[in-house]
């Protein structure tokens, strides 16, 4: 009997089987939106508004993300360089172009200068020295790089205009803007485009195999350094699109430290999905958007100053919880 | 047949440490060349000077080519293909990323080669959608092997092909490294611990001991001296 008891003390607390909770909880979390959302207008407009934040936290999260698991640093600079050709997209239209073609542009933009940054400022640092030199490589050039956004446009408070425009639809009594649901939209697929991407070119392919094995992948002929340029080309494209959602947004101005806050957030949501994990990354960043934005409404004290610690505390629950992040693997290294 | 490879007076050094000193070697084109001897004798490192993988100097040529200051990924260009130590898979990937990654250098449709891969490792394509990490050791030797036929060398650089395999994992590895050699003609330039197996499969072989060529030979002759196999190759 203590035999009996004993044992299924170890299988119950001592070695918990715990692959089931993440799913569950997520489908959890899920019931409860759709729920909640059928039940009441203003859940389901801030349950989607809420989604629209997430979707821009998503794209700048899966950009650490790509970096990060290419070569171990989070690059505190993704959301200056975000922010960099948001202004880019900005001065295109001032220029007089209209708004996708400057949107196409700065993509375009946003690639070459994240590949000639890795290039000029990162490679050398991390050739020569550890991932700590490359941290600090990249906090300086957040800091170089907002301030050259200062000193080029200025502090003020630019207009950036509208892609979409302004339109409500009604489905059921419950008004969603356009500019959310596009928000949405767009991100998923940008994510969605760089998913294809890995999964099914070459160069995509390459460029996962440098991530994981860099020696073996040299070893058939793979060029790793360029992978790696390459893949801070990519992760600016991905912060264009989110500096420019959020430029689009109502609730962020267009100014110098436009993505501070952002990058808090997609950074808590990408140690939330481990890290490791470009879905994870989505799903951290969703479920951030929503919970910030539903707290945020329905809990009178939450104001929007105390929105950043709740992330916070969102990150260290499930860091505590799970230390590999929701999505995380806890990663086994042969030497 | 030619000389495909030739290594003369080749250094490499780790930081402060020495590992071959003058080492010099010849494959001929469709030949098998063992390289034996201790643990730490340069063996790996020996595979890593051609590779490009440990920094050298001497004259290391492939078919007449230097390749003496190229990176592994030039040379895996030239056609050298290196398995090694450890197996280098990547585990992370599934057995069809594996394979796919193999045939990276080169241009065009895969399955023509993929067809020829599966005549050497049938069970492959059952694989082909498996993490290569949820293989056996000697499943991951293999896959290595083959991604290796995937590129179409003219040089195979083995390193330790045996390692921690089974008796029966070991001897189908050789014979599929003698079945390729037979008939894709390519050549291997193997380094084992496994001594007699390697002199059976090999028609010559060197003996490292601390970074220099003590030995070379047929394989008859190095088995036949009783002197070196049993102070060098230790049977």
């Amino acid at each position: 009997m203590t035999a009996v008891v004993a044992a299924l003390e170890r299988r119950l607390w001592f070695r918990p089987s715990t692959s089931w909770i993440v799913p569950a909880a997520l489908v959890g979390v899920a019931v409860f939106l759709v729920v909640g959302s059928l039940r009441s207008s203003l859940f389901a407009q801030q349950t989607i508004s809420g989604l629209a934040n997430g979707g821009i936290y998503a794209s700048l999260a899966v950009a650490l993300v790509l970096i990060y698991r290419a070569t171990e640093v989070i690059n505190f600079a993704q959301g200056a360089l975000a922010t960099f050709t948001t202004y880019v997209a900005w001065q295109l239209m001032a220029w007089g172009l209209s708004y996708w073609p400057a949107f196409a542009c700065t993509l375009g933009i946003a690639f070459a200068g994240g590949f000639l940054v890795e290039l000029v400022a990162i490679r050398p640092v991390e050739r020569r020295g550890s991932q700590i030199t490359a941290v600090i490589a990249a906090i300086g050039l957040l800091i170089l790089v907002e301030g050259s956004v200062g000193w080029i446009w200025g502090n003020q408070v630019k207009f950036m205009p509208a892609p979409f425009p302004s339109h409500i639809y009604n489905v059921g009594g419950v008004a969603f803007s356009r500019q959310d649901l596009s928000t949405i939209g767009i991100s998923i697929a940008a994510v969605l485009v760089l998913w294809l991407f890995f999964r099914f070119t070459k160069v995509g392919l390459a460029m996962r195999a440098a991530a994981v094995r860099p020696q073996a992948a040299r070893l058939v002929g793979v060029r790793v350094s360029w992978m790696l340029s390459l893949g801070w080309g990519l992760a600016a494209v991905l912060g264009a699109v989110a500096g420019m959602m959020a430029a689009a947004s109502p609730s962020v101005l267009l100014q110098p430290s436009m993505m501070d806050g952002i990058l808090i957030y997609a950074f808590a949501a990408a140690v939330v999905g481990g890290l490791e994990s470009a879905a994870g990354a989505v799903i951290g960043a969703l479920l951030i958007g929503v919970l910030l934005n539903l707290l945020g409404s329905y809990v009178s004290w939450v104001t929007p100053q105390l929105l950043l610690p709740v992330a916070f505390v969102v990150m260290l629950i499930v860091l505590l919880v799970k230390p590999s992040g929701l999505f995380g693997r806890t990663r086994v290294r042969r030497v | 047949m030619g000389v495909l490879l030739t290594l003369s007076d080749v250094d490499a050094r780790y930081g402060q440490v020495q590992a071959l000193r003058g080492v010099g070697l010849t494959v001929e084109e469709g030949e098998i060349v063992a390289i034996l001897g201790a643990n730490g004798a340069g063996k790996t490192t020996t595979l890593r000077a051609i590779s490009g993988t440990v920094r050298r100097r001497g004259t290391i040529e492939l078919a007449g080519k230097s390749v003496a200051r190229k990176g592994p990924e030039a040379t895996a260009r030239l056609g050298v293909a290196h398995v090694p130590e450890g197996r280098g898979t990547f585990s992370e990937l599934t057995v069809w990323e594996n394979l796919r990654l193999g045939a990276y250098v080169r241009r065009g449709s895969l399955r023509e080669d993929f067809r020829r891969v599966a005549e050497y490792f049938p069970w492959l394509e059952a694989r082909r959608s498996q993490q290569a990490g949820t293989l056996s050791g000697g499943e991951q030797q293999m896959l290595a092997l083959a991604r290796a036929v995937m590129q179409r060398p003219r040089l195979l650089l083995l390193d330790e092909p045996s390692l921690g395999l089974a008796p029966l994992v070991v001897a189908e590895i050789f014979r599929i490294i003698r079945e390729l050699n037979d008939r894709e003609g390519t050549a291997v330039l193997l380094v084992e611990q496994n001594a007699r197996t390697s002199l059976m499969t090999a028609s010559r072989a060197y003996v490292l001991e601390v970074g220099r060529v003590a030995f070379e030979g047929t394989s008859d002759e190095l088995a036949s001296q009783d002197a070196i196999r049993r102070s060098y190759l230790g049977y």
